[in-house]
Parts: structure tokens; C-alpha cells; sequence
């Protein structure tokens, strides 16, 4: 092994230059701008595009979009859609979920259901602060799902006269 | 602490230890530095200077579980890890409280296969789930408060 035993300055010996320098580095961030989020008062704002939980929407008339053909819970990486479908009452043509459950423990956010959705029903939304106390908590089932997707306007309503 | 709780009915007496205690426990919540898997990057995030855990006095992570209040299991616990993870929370000393942070620990997440474990639950009780994959360090946050909640209704009388 060789240590080499370098030349120190003299000033070095009493460590005050470093200890000086380095609350230097101290005082110059304290007169910067804050860099905490104070995060229960202020909030990040997600920007556009964000994907949050996934939520059902339904259109202007207060119809529900989705007509559970499965395929997002056919594409959905961790398993965690659930549906059964039932006859829309009133309507001979077309199905809707009666249940619609989405387990939010295993949702990973992907977004597939949203890209695969042919009635655009599902969209993942901005919420993104979820916690509970036990895993039922967090299976969100239609009733949930609608009030956090809410209301998106739908151009065409090919169903409306059906 | 054990030798008071549950010895008495509610009164005036149990309900001021009660506040005086929980107040200190829910103020002093050291987590365990204790990560599985990618979620333990976001807690590691949590920690850092945007989002500063220490303002909800769980910033003290320690190195052992001696030392520890709160389990953070951030991460896939696989078959294999569950053995371990049931024995760091054997060596924290009570009052413990874990927390299963993501979509991995809490079910499984995008993982239904045999080595993967389905939900640390399975192994260690779990007071607060956070969903996410992972979940922002805002969640976590949020699922602090939500423990710290939990602590609050703690009592030492007898039910």
C-alpha cells in the first residue's frame, strides 16, 4: 500500500476554511426561493395528460357510456377490472354494466382501459391521494367510480335514438 | 405502558394520557429505512427537500428495527422477503404500526404468480393501504396523516 502524505496548506490544520465554506453553502440557500411543496395546504397540479385512478364518465343526458364489452378488463396488465353486465332497461339494443368494480390496490395506472375504451368510458383522472384502512376500502365499485369521473360531454350520442 | 392499559373505564385521567401519549407517538413516527422495491424510490423522494416528510415528524428513518415505530413496506414482497419482513416487525418494539405502500405490497400488484407474495397482509398486520404503482410521495403522505389519525383514537382504557 503507499500513502502518499500531500503538503496541506497551513490554514487547513485549524479547519475553519472548510467549516466557514460549508455554512457559506448554508447561508446561500437560505436566501433562495423555498423548494418545499407544503403539501396538505398547497397541491401539485398535475399537468395535462396525467394519469391518476381510472374513473367512468358519463355523457351531457346523465347516460352512462360504458356498455361492458370486457375489453378493458381483458387488456388490463394486473387483473384489476371486474364487470358484469346486465340488459340496459329501456333499451333492447345495448348492455351496461351492473357492476363495475376496480380494485384500486392493483391498478398500476397504465392507462391501457382508457386507450382501449371504443365508448370512451373510462379515463384515468387527476386524483392521485388514496389511502385506506383495509383492502375493501379501496375496491371502488360503480357509485365511486362515477363521482370521481363525473360528467364528459360526448359529441355524437349514437345511442340516443336506439 | 402496559402495566395501566386497559385497567380502567374512560375518565377524565385515561383520556389525558391518552392525548399526552398520542400526541408524542403520532409526532415521532420513525419509520424503518426499509425498501423492496421501486416504491422505496418515491419514499426515498417523500424524504428529500420538495416534499419533506420530516415536517410530519416521520423524516428519522432507522437503520434497525430497534429503533423503529413504522414499517414502510414499499415494494414487491416476494416469497421469498416475507420471512424477513415478519421478522423486522418482531423486533420493533411496540406500539408499531406498518404501512403497505403500492400496488406490490398491498396485493400483488401486476405480479399474480407464485413467488410473488399476494399482499403483505399476509404476513404482517397492515394499518394504512396507499394504491399506486408507484404512488407519489403525496400519497404518502396523505397515508401518514391517515395513520396519524389512526393513533389518535388510540386509548389505554378498557373498551
Amino acid at each position: 500500500m503507499i500513502v502518499v502524505n500531500r503538503e496541506q496548506p497551513f490554514w487547513h490544520r485549524f479547519y475553519l476554511t472548510s467549516i466557514l465554506g460549508g455554512m457559506w453553502i448554508t447561508m446561500r440557500h437560505l436566501l433562495r426561493r423555498r423548494f418545499t411543496l407544503r403539501y396538505p395546504e398547497t397541491r401539485f397540479k398535475p399537468p395535462a395528460g396525467y394519469r391518476g385512478i381510472p374513473a367512468l364518465v358519463k355523457d351531457q343526458n346523465g347516460r352512462e357510456k360504458c356498455v361492458a364489452c370486457y375489453l378493458c378488463q381483458f387488456v388490463c396488465p394486473p387483473r384489476a377490472i371486474t364487470i358484469r353486465a346486465g340488459e340496459m332497461p329501456g333499451n333492447s339494443v345495448e348492455k351496461y354494466p351492473e357492476e363495475f368494480e376496480i380494485n384500486m390496490l392493483r391498478c398500476i395506472y397504465c392507462g391501457y382501459c382508457e386507450e382501449v375504451c371504443p365508448e370512451q368510458a373510462i379515463f384515468l383522472v387527476n386524483d392521485y391521494e388514496f389511502a385506506g384502512g383495509s383492502r375493501q376500502e379501496l375496491v371502488f365499485g360503480k357509485e365511486k367510480l362515477y363521482q370521481l369521473g363525473g360528467v364528459r360531454p360526448d359529441p355524437i350520442l349514437k345511442w340516443a335514438n336506439k | 405502558m402496559s402495566f395501566i392499559e386497559n385497567r380502567f373505564t374512560p375518565n377524565i385521567l385515561t383520556t389525558t394520557v391518552d392525548t399526552i401519549f398520542n400526541w408524542a407517538r403520532k409526532s415521532a413516527l420513525w419509520p424503518m429505512s426499509f425498501g423492496l422495491a421501486c416504491c422505496a424510490i418515491e419514499m426515498m423522494a417523500a424524504v428529500a427537500s420538495r416534499y419533506d416528510i420530516d415536517r410530519f415528524g416521520a423524516g428519522v428513518y432507522r437503520a434497525t428495527p430497534r429503533q423503529s415505530d413504522l414499517m414502510i413496506v414499499a415494494g414487491t414482497v416476494t416469497e421469498k422477503m416475507a420471512p424477513v419482513v415478519k421478522r423486522l416487525y418482531d423486533q420493533m418494539p411496540d406500539p408499531k404500526w406498518v404501512i403497505s405502500m403500492g400496488a406490490c405490497a398491498t396485493c400483488g400488484g401486476p405480479f399474480p404468480t407464485y413467488s410473488t407474495m399476494q399482499g403483505v397482509d399476509r404476513a404482517v398486520p397492515v394499518d394504512v393501504y396507499i394504491p399506486g404503482c408507484p404512488p407519489r410521495p403525496e400519497a404518502l403522505l396523505h397515508g401518514i396523516l391517515r395513520l396519524q389519525d389512526k393513533i389518535d383514537k388510540m386509548t389505554i382504557a378498557r373498551a
